[in-house]
């Protein structure tokens, strides 16, 4: 083909006699990827005050659910993005690091608000300056704390990488 | 026009003691005052003084709804006073807070390990000669 695809071309079936879709093409990654980020299950690694505004985003008036990223999962083996939401203290980093370790493959980490993203004001002896030294990052929202909109953007943003990426757990098999 | 700047509630009268009479004022505050409610135990780091540490207490009545506050001096050498805990429950967790961030040592009580920082950090971090920055990770950094 000459042109590559950007979005998934589906081609009804012309003779099939009703108007459901009889098959369509795309490529793997690009189907994986469009299946992995309308079904991102978070996991909120809520710690501090940024937890109503995580709450006022997941709930109805934003509805992440929208982006089917609403539905929190409480066990980090059934959750694909961690949501860290709020400061997080140098006696709760190993905690941290133990639920990012027991996450399975493919896992995405948000930091939520200025603490999770670099400590915010608190630039002591108790806090963490900034999850990544800890974890991987994949997406910083900013904001003490983020607007809904913010946190809406960075999902749409994170969602955009997740379609863009390499799936690797295809193989030529597949 | 001024204003009279006015406290909604006037500030306690403050007792001001020696470290060895803490007990007996604590017992006649409870028997005589019945101030039978701890609030608070904490302390202010004077760096330079000779007495560097104050010790704080804070007492409440909840029968006269009075409130009463009790201040004494420590050295750096032998920061240590009396453990209120045999005649307040409270000061079991507010003196191991105050031990932790301060490093004074509460004579008599049971049980001194850190209630908020965790095992292993070396250093008072509410003294004022703590580094500011310093911190002491638990988990090894990324590179």
């Amino acid at each position: 083909m000459a042109t590559v695809p950007t979005t998934i071309p589906i081609y009804p079936a012309a003779k099939a006699g009703h108007t459901s879709f009889e098959y369509l093409t795309s490529k793997k990654d690009e189907l994986v990827g469009w299946a992995r980020k309308f079904s991102l299950f978070p996991y909120p690694f809520v710690t501090a005050c940024c937890a109503m505004e995580f709450m006022a985003v997941s709930s109805t008036p934003y509805d992440t659910d929208r982006f089917g990223a609403a539905l929190p999962r409480f066990s980090p083996r059934q959750s694909d993005l961690l949501m860290v939401v709020g400061t997080v203290t140098h006696k709760q980093a190993p905690i941290l690091l133990k639920v990012y370790e027991q996450m399975c493959e493919p896992k995405w980490v948000m930091a939520f608000g200025a603490c999770a993203t670099s400590g915010g004001f608190y630039q002591n002896y108790a806090a963490v300056a900034g999850i990544d030294k800890i974890i991987p990052v994949d997406i910083y929202v900013p904001g003490c704390p983020p607007r809904p909109e913010t946190v809406i953007d960075a999902i749409m943003q994170l969602q955009a990488r997740i379609a863009g990426d390499r799936h690797p757990i295809l193989t030529d098999k597949f | 026009m001024t204003h009279e700047a006015t406290l909604p509630t006037p500030l306690p009268p403050t007792l001001e003691i020696p470290a060895a009479e803490l007990l007996a004022t604590a017992r006649a505050l409870k028997a005589q005052g019945r101030f039978d409610m701890l609030l608070d135990v904490t302390a202010v780091d004077w760096p330079g003084r000779s007495l560097r540490f104050d010790v704080v207490w804070h007492f409440y009545s909840t029968v006269t709804f009075a409130r009463v506050r009790v201040k004494t001096r420590v050295a750096e050498s032998d920061p240590a006073v009396d453990s209120l805990l045999p005649l307040y429950g409270s000061a079991l967790f507010m003196e191991r807070e105050c031990h932790e961030m301060y490093g004074i040592d509460f004579r008599g009580h049971p049980d001194l390990r850190p209630i908020l920082l965790y095992e292993g950090f070396v250093g008072h971090p509410l003294r004022k000669d703590y580094p500011i920055r310093l911190e002491q990770p638990l988990v090894p950094y990324r590179k």
